[in-house]
């Protein structure tokens, strides 16, 4: 990292330091307990990267991002302020509510994808609701037929499976069009992803309709 | 990439002090349908408590006495069949249900209902009782039970609850143990509790399911358990399916034969209530044995029965094809397939019918696992969260809400604003607007369900925000909150925001009981309400002054230098007062010293503001600066 972004790093660190509700002492807004009396704080105007520990970017290793979740929620789970104070209660559960809803929307690379897009300042995906992809649509189309005519869980295995190719590459597209700044490609990609996504879900009904009667 | 610079987590003070007077343990409560147990734990090693005889199973029957007194378990079981009019069982399938729910539970209840607005009541000895009272009672027999055996005040508890129970029923159970005086530290789902007590017992890892059949209630719950996590994919059920509705199906199959020999019969809630006795022996003859019989008397004829292996297979398939099918949904809304489960654990009572565990193994090819019996273990996971939350632990249970919550729309549509399955706690807001002009209230109706139509869901709760100001149709924003906390309990908020008008909105339960009747409940308890009251807002003053206490001695540490020895000298002698009033038995007292600690220690703060402003303009702070460039 080079010396202007340690600099960044360190301004935002200490930037809107605000008095500790507990011991008045100063805190940063990302702080999740006070440095000096160690009450919990309430959870800061923070994005949903920053605050599981991570850059604004795309790629996201879910795995470690879970494990951050786990050791987060580890600390700030209401479950830890059964004994404490109605405030620090009312705090730690402000805390884990904003926590589920960081983690439920990084780890799902289309509300991910979605979110980033509104970080960085773009319309999300929901924006608008048309798809004008011509080629998106025929293949959607095409591909719902085939699913529709699948009648073993064969044929819809292998369906699943080119769902979940298609899915993995397009994952990989949308991160290569973020890390090269291409925000509308990364935009149109989503869409693609959007329907991709459904698609899956709807081979695995189809699959579980076929396994489970 | 993870980032060590914003990972800076504290120590939370995990490691509470004793304070004098805390000499109260923590225990785990089930309060089940047919039985009720009671656990606790002590460094990690849970025990149920059990009677002289030995039996850790208090059976969920109230018998009421002439004088109103409460008789609980065995002894009252044995009057159901003497005095069958002043006992009552079963009463968990009433929590915060309505009348017209009560009506719709099918076969013949052994219940007398009484008419009415809200949470049905229950005619039982002359009374009428509300579930809530009757629930109250298990709960002080527990406690005295436990209380009893570990010759300590037991005060605090974690109680479970089906997964599947909604906002109505949680509430209900909440305040039952209000009435009998015990404060919930959580209520834990009782798939949840059992996978808690198999997890660490038996030190499961990967996907299991915990397939919950109760007296009254099924839950199928799939969790992923791995190195002290217990996360909740997914969680379904019937809170009105249960071995309850084996005993009806084996009675209706008797009455059948009756009515072919005898005609058709006038039965009294009475007589329902002696029979279901009968029809329960022969469920439960049926565990170990192929045939029985069994015989019924009343106005004054007797008949024999006979139930057969497969006449009481004929009669348990529908029901158990019903949980089949849930699991099935459940499976799918995990996204998971019966063979990547990589365990079963059955719960409850009614997991022993043969049939249900030849369906389960069926469905997720694999014999089920009950190794820890299934009529314990949930109040030992009970037990293991009780103290968990009171001395500490580093496992984490992660649960999900069981049912979509959502706001009933333009013509009767529900928009669900919180989806089953997610992870709990948690708040969402959705922004509604007005329809008329000049509109300056708006209803608000909170339901729980997965149907589109307002009637097909139920109704938690009514309330209208007034004092919108008027504004053409569409251009008012109402932004409506739904919080789920730990206990699952909803709480529902709703603002004006345009005009940034807030208004704090009473919710009114639909089948809870209201503030008022709960107030009114609690003086007429045998607790001693008010006493409670202040001894309750004493405990929160120490408990918050002594936190005050702790904040200025930190900051003193860290900061002290900052002020002269005669200003350190002050704030010491106000912070000995302090501790001199939390000894004492003045509420008012402690509160009105901790407001002169905080205005005495004004100056003290806005020092170390500036300090710290000062060390991040300069950038003295090493530590962080390190920490920084590392990343």
């Amino acid at each position: 990292m080079d010396a202007q972004s340690s600099n960044m790093t360190l301004r935002n660190d200490h930037s809107g330091l605000h008095p500790c509700w507990s011991c008045k002492g100063p805190v940063a807004e990302a702080d999740l307990f006070c440095e000096t009396c160690h009450a919990v704080q309430p959870p800061g105007h923070i994005d949903h990267f920053t605050r599981l520990g991570l850059h604004q970017v795309y790629d996201v290793d879910v795995d470690g991002l879970e494990r951050t979740y786990f050791e987060l929620q580890r600390h700030l789970h209401p479950d830890r302020f059964a004994k404490k104070t109605p405030k620090e209660k009312s705090l730690s559960q402000q805390q884990a509510v904003s926590l589920n809803e960081a983690f439920e929307t990084l780890k799902d690379p289309l509300l991910r994808a979605d979110y980033l897009l509104q970080v960085l300042g773009e319309d999300g995906i929901s924006h608008d609701h048309t798809v004008n992809d011509p080629a998106l649509l025929m293949e959607a189309m095409e591909t719902r037929e085939a699913l529709m005519e699948a009648d073993s869980v064969d044929a819809v295995n292998g369906l699943t499976t080119k769902a979940r190719r298609d899915v993995r590459d397009c994952v990989k597209s949308i991160a290569a069009a973020f890390a090269e700044q291409k925000l509308n490609e990364a935009r149109k990609l989503a869409l693609r992803l959007k329907y991709l996504t459904k698609l899956l879900e709807e081979t695995r009904q189809h699959k579980a309709r076929l396994v489970l009667k | 990439m993870i980032e060590n610079v914003l990972l800076q987590i504290h120590e939370p003070g995990e490691t509470p002090m004793p304070h004098a007077g805390d000499e109260a343990l923590a225990v785990g409560i089930d309060l089940g349908t047919t039985n009720s147990v009671v656990a606790v734990s002590k460094e990690g090693t849970p025990e149920v408590l059990r009677d002289e005889n030995g039996h850790g199973l208090v059976p969920s029957v109230v018998a009421y006495a002439p004088d109103g007194s409460a008789i609980v378990g065995n002894l009252a079981k044995q009057l159901l069949l003497m005095r069958p009019e002043t006992v009552i069982s079963s009463v968990k399938r009433l929590m915060g249900r309505g009348l017209a729910d009560v009506k719709s539970i099918s076969g013949t209840l052994p219940f007398e209902v009484v008419e009415g607005e809200g949470m049905v009541r229950v005619k039982i000895a002359g009374k009428e009782l509300t579930p809530v009272e009757i629930s109250a009672d298990i709960l002080r027999a527990l406690k005295e039970r436990a209380e009893d055996q570990l010759k300590y005040k037991v005060e605090q508890a974690v109680i479970t609850v089906p997964a599947y129970f909604d906002d109505a029923a949680r509430t209900a159970t909440k305040d039952a143990a209000r009435l009998a005086g015990l404060d919930v530290l959580r209520l834990v789902n009782e798939p949840t509790a059992a996978a808690l007590a198999y997890g660490l017992d038996q030190q499961a890892e990967g996907v299991y399911a915990v397939y919950d059949l109760g007296g009254g209630t099924f839950d199928l719950s799939l969790l992923r358990m791995e190195k002290g996590v217990f996360q909740v994919k997914a969680t379904g059920g019937d809170a009105a399916l249960g071995g309850d509705d084996f005993d009806h199906a084996i009675l209706e199959y008797f009455l059948e034969e009756r009515r072919e020999k005898f005609g058709e019969e006038k039965l009294t809630t009475d007589d329902v209530k002696i029979a279901l006795v009968t029809a329960r022996m022969a469920k439960e003859c049926m565990t170990e044995n192929d045939e029985g019989d069994f015989v019924l008397e009343f106005n004054e004829k007797m008949s024999k029965h006979t139930l057969k292996r497969e006449n009481f297979d004929e009669l348990a398939a529908p029901l158990v094809e019903r949980t089949i099918e849930i699991c099935r949904n459940v499976l799918e809304d995990a996204d998971t397939f019966p063979d990547e489960v990589k365990g079963v654990v059955l719960v409850g009572g009614s997991t022993r019918v043969p049939l249900v565990r030849k369906r389960v193994g069926e469905l997720f090819e694999q014999d089920p696992l009950a190794d820890i019996d299934p009529d314990e273990v949930v109040a030992v996971g009970a037990s293991l969260q009780a103290e968990a939350l009171t001395v500490g632990s580093d496992n984490l249970l992660l649960d999900v809400t069981p049912l979509s919550l959502g706001i009933e729309t333009m013509g009767g549509i529900v928009e669900k604003v919180i989806p089953r399955n997610t992870p709990i706690p948690v708040a969402k807001a959705q922004e509604f607007t007005t329809y008329q002009d000049g509109q300056s209230a708006m209803a608000i109706h909170a339901l729980q369900g997965e149907r589109e139509m307002v009637d097909q869901n139920r109704s938690l709760a009514r309330f209208i925000l007034k004092g919108i100001p008027p504004m053409t149709a569409g251009a008012a924003r109402i932004r409506v909150t739904f919080s789920v906390d730990a206990d699952g309990l909803l709480t529902v908020g709703a603002e004006e925001v345009t005009t940034g008008v807030s208004q704090e909105v009473a919710v009114k339960p639909s089948y809870g009981l209201s503030d008022e009747e709960m107030a009114e409940m609690l003086r007429d308890s045998m607790v001693h309400a008010r006493d409670d009251m202040e001894i309750r807002l004493l405990t929160e003053a120490r408990v918050e002054a002594r936190r005050v206490m702790e904040a200025v001695y930190s900051a003193l540490h860290i900061d002290g230098k900052l002020l002269n020895e005669d200003e350190r000298a002050h704030i010491n002698v106000i912070l000995n007062k302090l501790d001199e009033t939390i000894a004492g038995e003045d509420r008012h007292a402690i509160t009105a010293m901790m407001e002169e600690l905080d205005r005495e220690t004004q100056v003290f703060a806005q020092r170390r503001m500036d300090k710290g402003i000062e060390e991040a303009l300069t950038g003295i702070n090493v530590e962080k600066l390190e920490n920084a460039i590392e990343s």
